[in-house]
């Protein structure tokens, strides 16, 4: 009862000011506003910390890197405090020279669409698999949990860690993979020391790594579809083909759509599979856009922390739109998301 | 009542929350010493050395430190070498989480001491009898006047040979890329081995065929860049050829394991190394024998004859909580005595004029080679810039070894990343 009381009386006492200051026109939802916050106020309360924690640890360093997108900030010229010494940053902006730097150099395209294709190619792969396997698994075949389980191990193991394993059987000279090739009399395979080969084998990998998951939810998907539509569609003389066409693609398209936009930001930004596996190499075949703007920041010497972070706003940006983009096409097939 | 709850609630969430903000300070080196003149405190130390042989030795003689003066703690810290670079600059940078002394090559001290991060040890207890390091050693230390490390270890390249392989093929020591072609051919033919490893994933490596083609990445006297010369496409075409002729092999990733890997298990019959090699090649089972070890001069190209001078320098951090014992530490590390331990074990070349006619050195077969070596080897450009001048060149150079990209291309993509890197330079 307390809590109304109170806050009508700040309502009432806020609305005014509002009403003196600016427009007239607002004023009604202005006041609509105030009055929710002044009924709710213990919730709005309640979220802060969220709020500030959020802020600080996301909000912060993305205002932090568009802006330092817009300077010429790097290690030679940032802020440093070495013991008592600190010395003070002297980079300037520069407004979007970075951006058009990055846009019109080849660089920046030349990885773009290396990172595109892997990005496509990654997901297709996975999904197809993923999807096949759900199916497989929704049956009733004999050992059906035991495959489950060992189907989700590589979720279940550490990325680096799994990343690390197909390293090694990668390797050229001392790897599994060959030397069970050059035991059957193939030749060995320049896994990682060819740079088409490496593009494969990046895919591959993480091609491995998603898998489970995209099983895993598709099953779930799977499994919300009711029984009886398949017995209704069998009795009516559908086969196999019209029976998946027409019942499972539709039952399972909320989960797909999401899994796919998930997917395709989650590949999009794959760090560790292409940092762990080849860093980028050989030469710069394998290097996506993260990596990219990782070694900018982190591997050159002097490190460009101002091309780094306009690297960082630039997938941000990608992202977005494709986002944006896939949203309004789902609307359109009249999907709702 | 309901109010009350809501907003003691409030503070709370927002107590945890600052609180779990504020928290953890660095770690921080506490101590340094005091009045009495006893040094005390934790000196925390990165060395770079090579995991599985030097690392226990250097390891062990560091943390005997503390024989010395028993009241400082010496925390040993192994960083890959291929890491240390960053890693140092980035907490460096931060303040927080950097050693008190690191092991830096040579070409990142001048950079590190650039940017502020190295403590000058010009009349300070880290320089002792600084006229006893050789003067190549002691000038990769010193930055606009000032001393800025002190020198630990010398060292250049050579090639590492198997005795036994060139025995059987019946071949000689090859003394020029030609000779190591057909030197190559013959012992595959006879062998079955492959002549060369080449190291296709660190520039290092690629030096000494820069230089035998009478380049150089760099005139910093004449503040031209030199790599897209003639030279430089030269040499490019040289390694291209090497791996294409199949007279090395190389790998893109994982280099410096495969290289030792297969140079210790017999496969290959040559490679191209310096004494930090040594210690870790007589562990392979083909060097049980260390006879079997065999080490000449790297081979001559058709402009010359050349291998780069490297080694590495102690350095102190600016920002360390405790100076005079890392100080004393850095003298420790540098001294006769230890220098002379680490030339018996490890057979490192010391960076002291008196531990090369100490017995156990002189008679050391390694470092009996490397010592004329290194005399002649190239100086290379101590400038701040000198530790990024690698990195263009590795991306560039693995392409070319992999096809990616034409010697000429490579050459200039390295000289354009030079000129942008070397504001007014040729």
């Amino acid at each position: 009862m307390a809590v109304d009381t109170t806050g009508q009386s700040v309502a009432k006492a806020a609305g005014d000011t509002v009403a003196r200051g600016r427009s007239r026109g607002t004023g009604k939802r202005r006041s609509t506003r105030k009055r929710s916050f002044a009924t709710h106020w213990y919730a709005w309360a309640m979220v802060a910390p969220v709020v500030v924690v959020i802020g600080v640890i996301i909000g912060y360093p993305l205002v932090r890197g568009i802006y330092l997108s817009f300077t010429d900030a790097n290690e030679r010229n940032v802020a440093r405090s070495i013991g008592v010494n600190q010395i003070p940053a002297t980079y300037e902006f520069v407004g979007v020279d970075n951006y058009v730097d990055a846009l019109t150099g080849s660089q920046f395209l030349g990885t773009l669409v290396w990172t595109v294709v892997w990005t496509v190619a990654c997901v297709s792969i996975t999904f197809a698999l993923g999807l096949g396997l759900a199916n497989l698994l929704n049956r009733r075949i004999a050992g059906r949990s035991v495959y489950r389980t060992l189907l989700i191990l590589p979720w279940a193991v550490p990325g680096f860690v799994s990343v690390f394993a197909w390293r090694f059987l990668f390797d050229e000279r001392r790897g599994l993979l060959n030397e069970i090739l050059t035991g059957g009399g193939l030749s060995a395979v320049p896994w990682l020391n060819d740079p088409t080969v490496a593009k494969l084998a990046v895919i591959a990998v993480n091609v491995w790594l998603g898998v489970p998951f995209m099983m895993v939810a598709l099953l779930g998907g799977l499994q919300s579809i009711p029984g009886e539509l398949y017995e209704a569609a069998e009795m009516d003389g559908a086969n196999a083909w019209q029976r998946f066409r027409n019942i499972t693609m539709p039952g399972l398209s909320s989960v797909s759509t999401t899994v796919i936009l998930l997917s395709t930001i989650w590949t999009f930004n794959m760090f560790p599979v292409i940092f762990l596996l080849t860093r980028g190499g050989p030469g710069e075949a394998t290097q996506i856009l993260v990596t990219q703007a990782y070694k900018f920041s982190f591997e050159i010497s002097p490190r460009d922390f101002a091309q780094s972070s306009t690297w960082g706003v630039l997938i941000l940006v990608l992202l977005m739109v494709f986002a944006a983009i896939y949203r309004r096409v789902l609307r359109k097939q009249g999907e709702v998301w | 009542m309901r109010r009350g709850i809501a907003a003691t609630a409030l503070v709370a969430a927002l107590g945890v929350t600052l609180a779990a903000c504020g928290g953890s300070d660095s770690g921080s080196n506490g101590g340094g010493s005091k009045g009495s003149g006893e040094l005390s405190g934790t000196v925390t130390w990165w060395d770079t050395s090579t995991v599985g042989s030097e690392d226990k030795v250097f390891k062990k003689i560091a943390e005997d430190f503390t024989k010395k003066h028993p009241k400082v703690t010496v925390k040993y810290v192994n960083v890959p070498f291929g890491e240390a670079q960053n890693k140092f600059k980035n907490a460096a940078q931060s303040g927080s989480g950097a050693p008190d002394v690191i092991r830096s090559e040579v070409a990142w001290t001048p950079e590190f001491a650039d940017l502020g991060y190295l403590a000058p040890l010009d009349g300070t207890t880290a320089l002792k009898n600084a006229d006893d390091f050789l003067d190549q050693a002691a000038a990769s230390t010193k930055y606009n006047g000032k001393t800025y490390a002190v020198p630990q270890v010398i060292d250049s390249m050579g090639i590492f040979y198997n005795k036994k392989i060139f025995k059987e093929a019946g071949v000689e020591v090859p003394k020029s890329i030609a000779e190591l072609k057909t030197v190559s051919a013959t012992i595959k033919e006879k062998t079955g081995k492959t002549g060369l490893y080449l190291r296709g994933d660190d520039p290092y490596w690629f030096l000494s065929f820069l230089y035998g083609e009478g380049g150089d990445l760099v005139d910093a006297e004449k503040k031209t860049v030199t790599i897209d010369g003639e030279p430089g496409v030269k040499a490019l075409k040289v390694v291209k050829d090497l791996v294409d002729s199949k007279t090395a092999i190389t790998d893109a990733t994982n280099g410096w394991d495969n290289m030792q890997a297969a140079f210790k298990d017999g496969k290959v019959a040559m490679m191209i190394n310096g004494p930090w090699a040594v210690a870790d090649t007589y562990a392979g089972k083909e060097f049980a024998d260390k006879a079997n070890l065999g080490i000449a001069p790297v081979p001559a190209g058709t402009g010359g004859q050349g291998a780069p001078q490297g080694g590495h320098n102690l350095a102190v951090y600016a920002g360390s909580k405790n100076l005079d014992a890392s100080y004393a530490f850095a003298e420790y590390m540098t001294s006769v005595e230890t220098q002379t331990a680490i030339a018996k074990e490890l057979s490192l070349l010391p960076t002291r004029e008196s531990v090369y006619i100490k017995p156990d050195v002189a008679t050391n077969e390694m470092i009996a080679f490397f010592k004329p070596v290194v005399e002649k080897s190239v100086e290379r450009p101590w400038i701040p810039e000198g530790g990024s001048l690698f990195e263009p060149v590795k991306v560039e150079y693995t392409k070319v070894l992999t096809g990616q990209t034409t010697p000429e291309a490579g050459a200039k993509a390295i000289g354009e990343s030079y000129r942008k890197l070397l504001k007014d330079w040729k």
